[in-house]
């Protein structure tokens, strides 16, 4: 699983990474960008999200 | 212009960061400041408020530019709509313009000597024999190793670069709000030197909306609430659902969108590692209630600053001789914080009823107190108060 990032909703504020428990969140270009690898689906960062940006996917491992 | 070794490395250059470096510089230590924005003090993640007490126990000279608009009280709503109002010197202060705060904190380390750059997005921490020894980053496109004898995480709530270096300051979702805030012009303010503050679990579940003014007609007008609580309402839906009741702010125009995450608890007992310290919002330095955590941030630095020449002076680097900042900030700051995180859970736990029944029992002063972790002994006292009510409204007299 992974965690897709809707960059017009996203207000950069990297919320998201600071909750994120497995560090699976990064900023990449001034958005964050998900891990599939680290990503445990857990859907802590979804829940913070103040904008609503953040919802899980399917993602391929590396 | 940078080189490959220096006594401190500052990542972030927020104002944890920023006083970090200048202390660390004003104390004799060659400092490089790194922070991936390009701008420092852009964007901002912040409502912008800062108490009068802070400015003058700091002895902040900020700049005219730096300060919107001086603020003389608060309006607090309860739930019910009851309306209190606070004016007295313990309320006064500012609402900022942080891009220019920040960056006037960051002059001042330049003008100690630190050396400051941003777009420098520091990747990782080079931990060698059991000390953190350097960090990895780009430089303005250059990837570089940078060693020091002492890393500070002062990288704000994300704190990625604390977490790598081995300190346990993960942010738990149960301990953070979740804000959202847009920056407004044309609308209505009762009190252009009020700040406004609205509370209700219906508006916002376990924190509150703030108006916090910045001229006669513009203000950040915000919203944080429980960290854990979002899904399909979000900060901003419950923001926007807000500002739809309200004719005289909905008027408005929208000038800037920003939010975050923000620390509310979860004190670290622990803020340093081999080689390594975290100030500020990294290691959740916050205030509880109120969200403000410049100050904090800035007290913090200050003790970090000191326990580092020391260290740096002694030549031993370990956590045991760091750990002074730990006793230091846990005496001076943590054992406060920590009174204002149990307040916290109480509001916390208010039904909107209990939150109307604390309106009429408590004072703007009592407020104020709480917010600030004063007169701990004064919450027993009001809780008590406060039950009564409720015993009273259940039993109808
Ligand atoms: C919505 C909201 C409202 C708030 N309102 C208030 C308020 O009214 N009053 C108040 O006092 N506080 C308020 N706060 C809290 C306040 O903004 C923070 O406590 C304060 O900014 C903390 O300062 P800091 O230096 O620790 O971190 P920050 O100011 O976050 O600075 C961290 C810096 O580190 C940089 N950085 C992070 N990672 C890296 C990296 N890997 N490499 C390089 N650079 C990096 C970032 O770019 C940033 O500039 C609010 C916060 C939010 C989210
Ligand atoms: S928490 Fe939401 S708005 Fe903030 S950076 Fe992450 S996805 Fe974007
Ligand atoms: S779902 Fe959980 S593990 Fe995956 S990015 Fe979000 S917080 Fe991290």
């Amino acid at each position: 699983m992974t965690v897709k990032v809707d960059r017009g909703k996203c207000i950069s504020c990297f919320g998201c990474v600071s909750v994120c428990p497995v560090m699976a969140l990064k900023e990449k270009e001034r958005f964050p960008e998900c891990d599939p690898d680290k990503c445990t689906s857990c859907g802590t960062c979804v829940k913070f999200c103040p904008a609503g940006a953040l919802t899980l996917v399917k993602g391929e491992k590396k | 212009m940078i080189d490959n070794e220096y006594d401190v490395i500052v990542v972030g250059c927020g104002p944890g960061g920023s006083s970090t470096a200048k202390e660390c510089a004003k104390r004799g230590l060659k400092v490089l400041a790194l922070d991936r924005n390009l701008e420092i003090g852009t964007p901002v993640r912040c409502g912008e408020g800062l108490s009068e007490n802070s400015v003058q126990t700091l002895g902040l000279d900020m700049p005219n530019g730096a300060k919107a608009q001086k603020i003389k009280g608060a309006i607090v709503y309860a739930p019910d709509g009851r309306r209190i109002k606070i004016a007295f010197k313990g309320t006064e202060g500012f609402v900022l313009e942080r891009k220019m705060f920040d960056k006037w904190l960051a002059m001042e380390a330049g003008r100690a000597g630190a050396m400051t750059v941003p777009k420098s997005n520091v990747y990782d921490v080079i931990i060698e024999d059991g000390y953190v020894k350097g960090v990895k980053a780009n430089v303005m496109g250059k990837d570089m190793e940078i060693r020091a004898k002492i890393i500070v995480a002062a990288d704000g709530v994300e704190s990625v670069i604390a977490r790598k270096a081995g300190i346990k300051s993960g942010k738990n979702p149960m301990f953070v709000d979740s804000g959202f805030q847009y920056e407004m012009v044309g609308i209505d303010i009762e009190d252009p030197h009020s700040i406004i503050l609205y509370f209700g679990n219906k508006i916002a579940p376990r924190g509150y909306v703030w108006i916090f003014p910045k001229g006669k007609d513009v203000a950040n007008v915000g919203i944080g609430i429980a960290g854990n609580l979002g899904g399909e309402m979000t900060a901003k839906k419950y923001l926007d659902k807000w500002i739809e009741t309200q004719p005289g702010i909905k008027k408005g125009s929208i000038i800037e969108v920003n939010g975050g995450c923000i620390p509310v608890g979860n004190f670290l007992k622990n803020m340093v590692v081999n080689g390594c310290l975290g100030v500020g919002d990294s290691v959740n330095q916050v205030n509880p209630i109120h969200g403000g955590g410049i100050a904090e941030s800035i007290k913090a630095s200050r003790i970090a600053a000191d326990v580092i020449d020391k260290a740096i002076k002694s030549g031993d680097l370990s956590s045991s001789v760091l750990s002074e900042y730990n006793e230091r900030w846990w005496k001076e700051r943590g054992g406060t914080l920590k009174n204002v995180e149990k307040v916290r859970e109480m509001f916390e736990k208010m039904s909107d009823e209990e939150m109307n029944d604390l309106g009429e029992v408590l004072s703007g002063e009592d407020l104020v107190d709480l917010a600030h972790g004063k007169n701990y002994a004064k919450v027993a006292k009001i809780y008590a108060k406060f039950k009564v009510k409720g015993i009273r409204r259940k039993i109808g007299i």
